[in-house]
């Protein structure tokens, strides 16, 4: 298997799983302009993870189209950080999930823009246009919530110290990146650490949130070692192609 | 004295609408003709958002990649009709909040086809096609609604109706082409989505009792009747293209007027339904509420924040 292919897989498995967990909230927003907000970005992921794994498919070369990839492989087979999975919670901690995770993806695909592989950067220079939304969105309600009453500061806290066991695994390296830094096609994780720090950092600080003490870190999802939660994300994913096989819809 | 101004007032208005000069929030209306566009257009609005929950349920299982973006888009557009229909009944000077705690309370209703619930992917072909259909039909001529907002909004959500109504139809083609399975799938939720879609209407026009008003300040163009008539001569044949059948073996077509004749609606049903005992009406409106409630902490954050900036700034 090829490096490439799996750094796709690992970028399209992020934005179709976030997008589905985002996608559940369609109808249950907190106010209306929010539930259209947060349908939104689950519009944009969808459509990020419909570029990806086609072109994951294309580069595999072995006839997997995007629908293939996002709906027929084994749980072991999805490449999603366990950040993504997270379940949805309350409003704070979905916001808090979505922050932590386009904080990271904003650097991301302004370096990938610059990637040698023109598919890569065409795909980057198009995400970042709507991740650059996204991190607006997040950060300014990661700031509200935050600073605003004191239930909402203890929910927003909350959700920080649960889900930031899962933040370093956003870069987590082996030797798929290796192989890649080599040709050129990605750029070294650490800079886009570097960037993800300050932003976090500041929008921290102006929400008044404490980053917890316990550094304790939870990774696997990048090598297919997934939560409980995954299970029951595939099971409502993958329904209809499983319980009606090789059918046109 | 007051009492002849008032009667002046009204022939003028009156005279407006004859010469189909639109109505806008600051001019004078009838009291009668506020509140029966705070009625309808508020309905709408909740028919809208609503009407969110029965295709959201298919979001995360939609079978492949594209038809889950269109689904998603499509739910969404919705969400974005409730938003500015709510603006809409603002400019008649109700509240947004109001008009949602009265479908909350169960005061207010909205469309009772979302009562029903989508057990099967080719519900969302069904709602597309029948319940976006049946929709188009009666707004389409909201559109030269004698109110200007409601009348503007219309021109707007009436495009994107459109987009939606054929997203459906192109949902059941594809399920009426493939397997056996697939067919029996769509046929299963047209004999479902059927019958509530006519209903989607309203009473017949003997029993509606807003319609003879409503037409006469061209808030409605037709009658119940007659906008079922141009959905049923409208669908019939769409389902005879793709080879499904109309659950109705009363159905004929009638060669000298043209049209297509309905059997008997079961009104039973559908005032049971609008009551309260739909399968779903329930949950639908649990839902909702639940949202609201589960929510109110965030707009109370987003409200004390604000207020926190704007001290800060005079500060």
């Amino acid at each position: 298997m090829s490096a490439l292919f799996e750094y796709i897989i690992r970028l399209g498995d992020d934005s179709l799983i976030l997008g589905h967990r985002m996608s559940e909230w369609c109808g249950h927003g907190p106010i209306l302009e929010e539930d259209i907000a947060m349908t939104n970005i689950a519009l944009d992921l969808v459509g990020q993870a419909t570029s990806l794994l086609n072109y994951a498919g294309q580069v595999e070369g072995n006839g997997r189209d995007g629908d293939k990839l996002a709906f027929l492989r084994y749980d072991r087979e999805y490449k999603n950080t366990l950040l993504v999975e997270q379940p949805n919670g309350d409003f704070g901690t979905t916001i808090m999930r979505q922050f932590l995770f386009d904080a990271y993806r904003k650097p991301l695909f302004e370096k990938l823009q610059n990637s040698s592989d023109k598919q890569l950067s065409a795909i980057a220079e198009k995400s970042l246009k709507e991740t650059k939304y996204h991190l607006k969105h997040s950060s300014e309600w990661v700031i509200r919530l935050g600073d605003g009453t004191e239930e909402s500061h203890q929910r927003i806290q909350e959700a920080l110290n649960t889900l930031w066991r899962y933040s370093s695994e956003l870069f987590y390296t082996d030797e798929v990146d290796a192989t890649l830094l080599s040709q050129g096609i990605i750029t070294d994780i650490a800079e886009i650490r570097a960037e993800w720090e300050v932003t976090v950092k500041n929008v921290f600080e102006e929400a008044t949130l404490q980053i917890p003490s316990n550094n304790w870190k939870q990774e696997g999802g990048r090598k297919g070692m997934h939560s409980e939660n995954m299970g029951y994300i595939l099971a409502e994913l993958q329904y209809m192609q499983r319980a009606y096989p090789n059918m046109e819809w | 004295m007051k009492d002849i101004n008032i009667s002046e007032l009204e022939r003028k208005f009156q005279e407006k609408i004859d010469k189909d000069i639109k109505i806008e929030p600051k001019d004078w209306m009838p009291d009668d003709y506020r509140q029966t566009l705070i009625r309808q257009i508020s309905q709408h609005a909740h028919s809208e958002i609503v009407g969110m929950l029965p295709e959201g349920n298919w979001i995360t299982r939609a079978p492949n990649l594209r038809r889950k973006a269109v689904l998603l888009a499509k739910v969404q557009d919705e969400a974005g009709h409730g938003l500015y229909l709510y603006s809409s009944v603002e400019t008649l000077g109700a509240n947004r909040e109001e008009t949602i705690d009265d479908l909350h309370s169960g005061k207010a209703k909205y469309s009772s086809i979302f009562n029903y619930p989508t057990v099967s992917w080719a519900d969302m072909g069904a709602i597309g096609w029948l319940v976006d259909g049946a929709a188009i039909m009666n707004q389409v001529p909201l559109c030269r609604c004698s109110y200007g907002p409601y009348a503007r909004a219309m021109v707007r959500v009436c495009k994107e109706e459109s987009f939606h109504q054929r997203q459906g139809f192109e949902i059941m083609v594809q399920l009426a082409k493939g397997t056996p399975v697939q067919k029996e799938m769509a046929q299963d939720a047209l004999n479902r989505f059927w019958w509530p879609s006519l209903m989607m209407f309203g009473p017949n026009d003997a029993e509606s009792k807003h319609t003879a008003q409503s037409v006469k300040w061209k808030i409605k163009r037709h009658t119940n009747d007659e906008l079922r008539q141009m959905f049923v001569d409208a669908t019939v044949p769409q389902a005879e293209l793709i080879g499904l059948t109309i659950p109705d073996k009363d159905l004929k077509f009638n060669e000298e007027t043209g049209h297509y004749e309905s059997g008997a609606i079961n009104w039973d049903e559908f005032w049971e339904v609008v009551k309260g005992n739909g399968p779903c009406n329930k949950d639908r409106v649990d839902t909702r509420r639940k949202a609201k409630e589960d929510g109110m902490w965030v707009v109370e954050a987003a409200n004390a924040y604000a207020a926190k900036r704007a001290i800060r700034k005079s500060a």
